[in-house]
């Protein structure tokens, strides 16, 4: 297997070359990443050509705000005991701070929002991974993939839903999972575990009310980045492999 | 002749041939169907939110409420996506034990999937029928994890526990004649090995029945055969997989085309369809319960010969037993450590795609390597499927489309999330 997936990659880099951002045998299938100008054709030539990824099998939104962002301090034990870190402590990889803590990020980094696709070509038993980051932070868009696999419409309109995800193109990019007249974005990394807004039935008006939440945010477990010896030298001895 | 307006028509969210809560919003020309608009999300829960704030154990159980009539399936495909990350293999007689209870609850998802379909369409023996083996699988989902249904047994590393000794049996009530109590302890007298082999020489003869009530059934064929057709290349196309897949004539099994587990060292056949119409695809969907049993049984003979344990033996990432833990200091602290803060796993990404009863059920986790998931992104088999409803039931009347619902095999557990 491992075979078939170097082989892959090599002809993925030869066929599309600079058009593509990276090309990277992971552990599980190839995955590359797409600048958002060429996604299409991209998409057009991994599904025409002689690859034949004939199917999406998934797409799915990522928010990067976040990562590698934790909530505790590890590397002391507090004199005041242990706190629940509902704060972020440490700086995330964009470098945005406390997304739980500071309301807006200003910054435009374009790694923010990240669209993932997995492809599948089920006549030579490979998979793909595509990923493409949206140029800008505020206005995330991407063109939509609808007219190459049609099964991309709701998977589309999930991400629109979920990340706010702009898809260009797409026919008809309606809220899919949210509730009718859903306010936000609520798998972004910036909007609350708990919500905003909670229904109860209110008696003298005689219909359901939305009033902003009544509870508290917390955090049961915080989390918690360990950097590990042992995933540290098996992920040296990887990049090694690489090189 | 008087002129015929094109109408709309909501179809749910509360309808009992729904399956849940679909809400189907149907423009009309008479009886014949123009457009299907599905609006889903009335069960929806942000599973996939809820498993970023948590250490990744305590999310297997929210994967059993996807699909709630195949769990074990779905926290297989989440626990395989924890395990590649973290670069760990189960014993083999936890990945035997894995492979036993995937089918047996391939099985109750197609019997679910019988009755219910059954039910659609008008036949209402056949649901009993069914529920009356469902029954016996519960018992054995129950007896390995206490639970009947949502039963959090797979682990990364293993199995929670090692199958027991003795089937747990019925005990005498007032409600219950000592006849039926025996009727009913029969088969339970020895182990849960001896209780499932039982059932795997019973059920190939139960399936019988079932296709003696539908298979060659007049009325069966009327509302089946020829409806919602799609072709190979369209299924592809449209993302579906499992039975709708194969059902079209696509030869195409993760069980046995990318083998996890130990699906490569058992015997089985994969139907495949021909006409891509509702009537294929319950025949292959009937097929893969027989070619189930098979694979119980080749899982119950292994399993019988090679005693084992059924967890790694690292306590990073599995708990000590209690014993340890109360004798041992270092069997305390990792106890404590891994209730208190879980294990961290490393930074990377990682898709695994399990056959679950419905199509191809993966889990794309990101981790950044903290003690809980970056990002974790469920593949629902139902969702693509539900999504072509449209071009499916495009031109039908309105009592095909209830035939669709139950040939899609919907479940919203697992489409809403």
């Amino acid at each position: 297997m491992s075979e078939d997936r170097k082989l892959l990659a090599e002809r993925v880099t030869e066929v599309f070359g600079e058009r593509l951002t990276s090309t990277e045998v992971a552990a599980d299938m190839v995955a590359v990443e797409v600048p958002a100008t060429h996604l299409f054709e991209v998409m057009q030539g991994l599904r025409d050509e002689s690859f034949g990824f004939h199917q999406l099998t998934d797409l799915c939104g990522v928010d990067y705000a976040a990562y590698g962002q934790d909530e505790w301090i590890t590397e002391r034990a507090t004199d005041s005991g242990f706190s629940r870190g509902v704060r972020g402590n440490s700086f995330a990889r964009l470098g945005l701070t406390g997304i739980y803590g500071i309301d807006s990020v200003t910054v435009n980094t374009g790694r923010r929002f990240a669209v993932v696709y997995h492809l599948l070509s089920i006549r030579a038993n490979q998979r793909l991974r595509v990923r493409v980051y949206c140029e800008d932070d505020d206005f995330p868009m991407v063109d939509s993939v609808v007219p190459v696999w049609a099964g991309a419409n709701w998977f589309e309109r999930e991400a629109f839903d979920l990340y706010g995800i702009i898809f260009d193109g797409h026919p008809d990019l309606r809220r899919l999972l949210t509730d009718y007249g859903f306010v936000g974005h609520p798998f972004r990394k910036d909007f609350p575990l708990i919500g905003n807004v909670e229904v109860r039935y209110n008696e003298e008006k005689g219909r359901v009310v939305y009033e902003p939440v009544s509870i508290e945010p917390r955090v049961l477990v915080p989390r918690v980045i360990r950097h590990d010896s042992r995933y540290v030298d098996r992920l040296a001895e990887g990049d090694a492999d690489d090189g | 002749m008087a002129d015929i307006r094109s109408y709309t028509m909501n179809f749910g969210p509360q309808h009992p041939a729904a399956h849940g809560v679909l809400r189907l919003v149907l423009e009309m020309e008479g009886e014949v169907i123009r457009r299907a608009d599905p609006h889903v999300g009335l069960l929806h829960r942000a599973t996939e939110k809820l498993a970023e704030s948590k250490p990744f154990n305590q999310s297997i159980g929210y994967m059993d409420r996807l699909d709630y009539v195949s769990m074990m399936c779905n926290e297989h495909g989440y626990v395989l996506a924890i395990e590649k990350l973290l670069g760990i293999h189960p014993p083999k007689r936890a990945q035997y034990i894995r492979v036993m209870f995937d089918e047996i609850t391939r099985i109750l998802n197609h019997l679910m999937w019988l009755g219910a379909h059954g039910l659609d369409v008008g036949a209402m023996t056949v649901f009993l029928f069914c529920f009356r083996e469902r029954e016996d699988l519960m018992d054995v989902y129950e007896a390995v994890s206490g639970t009947r249904m949502h039963a959090t047994y797979y682990r990364p590393g293993g199995v929670y526990r090692d199958l027991p000794d003795r089937m747990p049996q019925y005990e005498p009530s007032q409600f219950r004649s000592s006849r039926d109590l025996e009727r009913l302890n029969a088969a339970r007298q020895g182990s849960l090995l001896d209780f499932i082999d039982d059932f795997c020489k019973r059920f190939p003869g139960c399936v019988d029945e079932y296709e003696t009530l539908l298979t060659d059934n007049r009325i069966w064929k009327q509302r089946l055969v020829g409806i919602g057709v799609v072709s190979p290349e369209r299924a592809q196309e449209l993302g579906f997989t499992g039975p709708m897949l194969r059902g079209s004539g696509v030869e195409w099994d993760l069980r046995r085309k990318q083998p996890y587990e130990v699906y490569d060292e058992v015997d089985f056949a994969i139907p495949v369809g021909t006409n891509g119409d509702c009537y294929d695809r319950y025949l292959v969907r009937v097929e893969e319960m027989r070619q189930s049993c098979r694979i119980i049984s080749q899982c119950v003979d292994w399993l019988r010969r090679n005693p084992g344990p059924v967890m790694v033996d690292d306590h990073k990432v599995v708990p000590p037993t209690r014993e340890e833990m109360k004798d041992d200091m270092e069997s305390l602290i990792h106890h404590f450590k891994l209730f208190t803060e879980g294990y961290c796993v490393p930074e990377g990404e990682v898709y695994a795609a399990v056959e679950a009863p419905k199509g191809e059920f993966g889990c794309y986790l990101i981790s950044d390597g903290a003690n809980k998931p970056y990002r974790v992104k469920v593949r629902a088999p139902g969702f693509p499927h539900l999504a072509a409803m449209d071009e499916m039931a495009n031109g039908h009347m309105l009592a095909d489309v209830v035939a669709l619902i139950g040939t899609q095999d919907i479940v919203f557990g697992e489409i809403d999330r």
